[in-house]
């Protein structure tokens, strides 16, 4: 590596580059001037809300909005009354699918649910074998929060087992409650704030459907590099 | 004239002849445009979310020295490594480093632009490198050794027999032309990749200042892989990413969706605030971020131009812009092309050699139309004519533009103008459309309307005579 | 009123019909029309080719020409914007910085100055016939100009206006573009014109005659029979 001197010295010339550059006042864009920025600055979570696409008030309202906008990306979403029929539903997406191996992470609710799979199951509690992980059929993970505005998934490194977990095996299941429902984006940033800050982990993605692609004359294909198949079950 | 200035009218002339080609571009563009036009419309107020997001990026490139420094120390705090570049030749070169520290053989790669802007691959491969680029379009390019065609659609000009006979070549796979088969083929083949490279590298589209991570937006799940898998992570982006708080990501992550692909939001928004952190158990060991500059501070100074700093690299300007769908994306011969390419090439790379393509537009305004961020984009490409006039006036073309400012401010000689006009009408119309004639470049594919026998200024004085 | 009509210089010598319309029409609303004679050119060509120290004094001859007017109207969208928004650019920092942006706040781009302006729609035009409408580029984006044109066109009688798909896609003309860069310029009009033709109108109708001339040219020599035409002169129509 280059010794520490000349790092810092390349860091020191273009931050003195921008600060010279800066030292001639841009224009404002258009209407907005210094005085609206810092209000925007600190309303932003409240500001951007008000603009971005409706969600509804009421839980039932977010919920159903989370539906359509998972039956639009493909995402496979089930709802279920109780814990149990949760069971049997992944019990059915083994069978059909003929799972052979899952990966999974321990959890709450991943603890709860996934015993009765009767599977050879990979853990990610603690650092594991990507050539195992690569032929598992499923990957089964917990989330953060699901984010109705956009049909999103919120998972970190933290609590969906890693990085890899969601996005290596062909099939993600998703297991969750529905009050880690939210609203929208901003709430969702919120949360992930709340809930983390200052020590995030580190990686925080949001999946939005199954992996998917358009590289070719923009037609739509499932399952380019990640999973073909994203499912999330709710109780 | 430029040797790329040349290059762009011979490139730019076989282009618009190439009907078959326009047509796939239009074909395109226009269902991105219907998709497009339907996530706007599902905004409460697209044009606030313009505005704010205008706003935000304004606050972050005007004090960029500020949120540069919180960004990094917020990521070195965490075990990240910072690297900084004035050049592109120093970016590689600190990859190179990393690479020979590591002994690494392979670099699986996700789509990123500005490693095209410093031609990482290159340098990469003249070391010895595997390098494997595993966003679909960007692997396809990279089998017919092409650079993207566009900055968010690399191989949108290319028809799905072309892709399957692009396979079948390279790879010795190709079921049929069905683009799901033909995406499962380029699945498997890298699936292997990512198991095995050394260096997993990625670009960024916005570095979050607050919390200190960078944020890849993706749809298929390749640079959520490439970050997972190989135990060095490697990520160049320019120092005009920053963001300053984590929640402007709420507006951002989904304007860059409507704007770039017409999807409420990209499959995967990804933030990476380190390496592996404690209890975690994947992710690589190490990881290095660096940040560019290559001439991004001259356009900083620029402070007409400034706000081109603030793009987000979505595309929609190239999408809508009547030349770019016309000439297509190779012809500006650039690493980005289109209206905001035409921008701030000259910045980057030099304004006389690359004026031309400020003065390729009719300025229609069409790209500040559809800009998310609010660029002032066509009336920057005014202002760079402007400055490449100042800088190095055209002999010819400026002494023309004397003797009509002449001749306009004296009416009695711009009258004459016109009556001579009329009366050498009948000897342009023996000349007309051939190499003798001035009016050429027009009359090669149009007709020109006769001058009237009697002007509007001519009825006016007869009138109120 | 007394309106001070800029006649733009394509106008006057390859379509005086359209400026004679213009006046018979405003004079009809019972306003006073005056037309500078000393203007020729609003200083375009060399402004838009980067060339403003040599597009400054044709500018500011046109200024001088508009000073005192009340109202100066503009039979072109695209010579609007260039008095309107461009001239106080212009002239930023410059002694003639203020007329700049005096004349420009009085500055109407024709059409919209009878709409928005006069609050005027019908001139009891007749036109049976089926039209598509060109927005001109800087009469759209430039002075956000979209509505005026087509309530004008709505009082016409008999007169049917079918959208094309491309109604707000540029022509190809972009002045000194067209001559520069001659192939980009004639595919797009080609686009345009196919566009136009799509909607099975007999003509293509719009505010700028600059954009007209470069899809007639196109047109005629193709010896395709959509035709085209001044919104002014189809206000005059009987």
């Amino acid at each position: 590596m280059k010794n520490e001197e000349t790092v810092l010295s390349e860091r020191e010339k273009i931050l003195a580059r921008v600060r010279e550059a800066l030292s001639v006042p841009a224009h404002v864009p258009g209407a907005h001037g210094l005085a609206p920025l810092a209000a925007s600055a600190q309303s932003s979570a409240a500001g951007v809300r008000q603009w971005l696409p409706k969600v509804g008030n009421s839980f039932a309202e977010q919920l159903g909005l989370f539906q359509k906008n998972a039956t639009e990306l493909k995402t496979d979403f089930q709802l279920f009354d109780s814990a149990e029929e949760m069971r049997q539903a992944l019990v059915r997406l083994r069978d059909a699918e003929g799972w052979k191996r899952v990966a999974c992470h321990s959890g709450d609710l991943t603890n709860a649910i996934c015993p009765p799979l009767n599977l050879p199951m990979l853990r990610t509690d603690k650092a594991y074998d990507v050539h195992e992980m690569e032929a598992c059929d499923a990957g089964i993970s917990e989330c953060d929060a699901l984010v109705a505005q956009t049909g999103s998934v919120l998972v970190t490194s933290r609590s969906a087992g890693g990085r890899a977990l969601s996005v290596l095996p062909p099939h993600h299941v998703v297991i969750a409650r529905r009050e880690q429902l939210v609203a929208d984006l901003p709430a969702a940033f919120a949360l992930v704030k709340t809930k983390y800050a200052p020590d995030f982990p580190s990686m925080i993605s949001f999946i939005t459907g199954p992996s998917r692609t358009g590289d070719i004359e923009r037609i739509l294909v499932l399952g380019a590099h990640g999973p073909k198949r994203l499912t999330i079950l709710v109780f | 004239m430029s040797t790329f200035a040349t290059g762009f009218l011979k490139q730019a002339r076989v282009m618009t002849a190439d009907l078959r080609h326009r047509k796939i571009i239009r074909t395109a563009l226009t269902n991105y445009e219907i998709v497009r036009d339907k996530r706007k419309g599902a905004f409460q107020s697209w044009e606030s979310a313009r505005s704010a997001a205008a706003e935000t990026k304004w606050e972050a490139v005007n004090h960029l020295d500020k949120y540069l420094v919180e960004f990094v120390s917020k990521l070195e705090a965490r075990g990240t490594k910072l690297h900084w570049a004035s050049t592109g030749a120093q970016a590689s070169e600190i990859i190179l480093e990393i690479v020979r520290e590591k002994n690494a053989r392979s670099v699986i790669k996700s789509k990123s632009m500005t490693s095209e802007e410093v031609h990482l691959n290159d340098a990469l491969e003249k070391a010895g490198l595997e390098v494997v680029e595993s966003d679909l379009g960007e692997f396809i390019m990279q089998l017919r050794d092409e650079p993207p065609y566009h900055i968010v659609f690399p191989s949108m000009h290319l028809t799905r027999g072309e892709i399957k006979e692009l396979f079948e070549r390279e790879l010795g796979d190709a079921p049929s032309d069905s683009p799901e088969e033909l995406t499962m083929v380029a699945r498997r083949a890298l699936r292997k990749k990512y198991l095995t490279a050394d260096i997993g590298f990625t670009g960024a589209n916005f570095a979050i200042a607050e919390t200190g991570m960078i944020s890849i937006t993706e749809n298929e799940g390749n640079a959520r892989l490439t970050a997972a898998l190989p135990k060095t992570m490697v990520s160049l982006l320019g120092i005009e990413k920053v963001l300053p708080r984590l929640e402007d990501l709420a507006l951002f992550l989904p304007m860059l969706a409507t704007a770039g692909t017409g999807q409420a939001l990209t499959c995967y928004n990804t933030m990476y605030g380190g390496p592996r952190q404690p209890g975690e158990c994947d992710g690589p060991e190490e990881f290095h971020v660096i940040l560019l500059d290559n001439r991004r501070t001259e356009l900083l100074a620029d402070a007409e131009q400034r706000d081109a700093l603030h793009c987000i690299r979505c595309g929609a300007c190239l999408n809508a812009c009547p030349i770019f769908r016309n000439i297509g994306g190779h012809t500006y011969a650039t690493t980005y092309s289109g209206p905001i390419g035409s921008v701030i090439t000259p910045h980057l790379r030099g304004l006389q050699d690359w004026k031309h393509l400020s003065a390729a537009s009719s300025l229609c305004g069409g790209c500040t139309e559809v800009c998310p961020v609010k660029i002032d984009l066509h009336h920057h490409l005014l202002h760079n004519r402007r400055n490449a006039a100042k800088e190095k006036p055209a002999l010819i073309e400026r002494s023309l533009y004397l003797i009509f400012g002449f001749v306009a401010n004296r009416p009695a000689l711009w009258s004459l103008g016109k009556k001579l006009g009329r009366l050498s009408q009948p000897l342009h119309n023996l000349v007309k459309g051939s190499a003798l004639d001035p009016a050429r470049s027009w009359t090669q594919t149009r007709d020109l309307p006769p001058l009237a026998q009697e002007s509007f200024k001519d009825w006016w004085k007869k009138r109120n005579r | 009123m007394t309106i001070t009509l800029f006649i733009p210089c394509f106008i006057d010598a390859l379509f005086p019909r359209a400026g004679i319309s213009m006046v018979q029409l405003l004079e009809g609303l019972g306003h006073k029309v005056v037309c500078p004679p000393e203007i020729s050119c609003c200083g375009q060509p060399p402004f838009n080719s980067g060339y403003w120290d040599e597009a400054r004094p044709v500018a500011a001859k046109v200024l001088e020409q508009l000073k005192d007017a009340e109202a100066v109207v503009i039979g072109s969208g695209s010579c609007g914007a260039m008095v309107k928004k461009f001239y106080p650019e212009l002239f930023a920092g410059k002694p003639q910085e203020a007329m700049a942006k005096k004349v420009a706040a009085r500055t109407w781009e024709f059409s919209d100055f009878i709409v928005t302006k006069l609050g005027v729609t019908d001139f009891g035009a007749k036109f049976p016939h089926k039209i598509t409408f060109h927005d001109g580029c800087h009469g759209l984006r430039e002075l956000g100009i979209k509505k005026s044109p087509r309530a004008l066109l709505a009082k016409v009688q008999g007169l049917q206006l079918v959208e094309m798909a491309e109604a707000e896609t540029c022509c190809g003309f972009g002045g000194t573009f067209a001559a520069k860069f001659p192939m980009i310029s004639t595919a797009m009009g080609d686009v345009k014109c196919a566009s136009a033709a799509e909607t099975g109108a007999e003509y293509i109708v719009s505010n700028d005659s600059s954009c007209l001339m470069h899809l007639q040219g196109l047109l005629s020599r193709q010896g395709k029979p959509l035709k085209t035409i001044h919104l002014a002169e189809v206000l005059t129509q009987k």
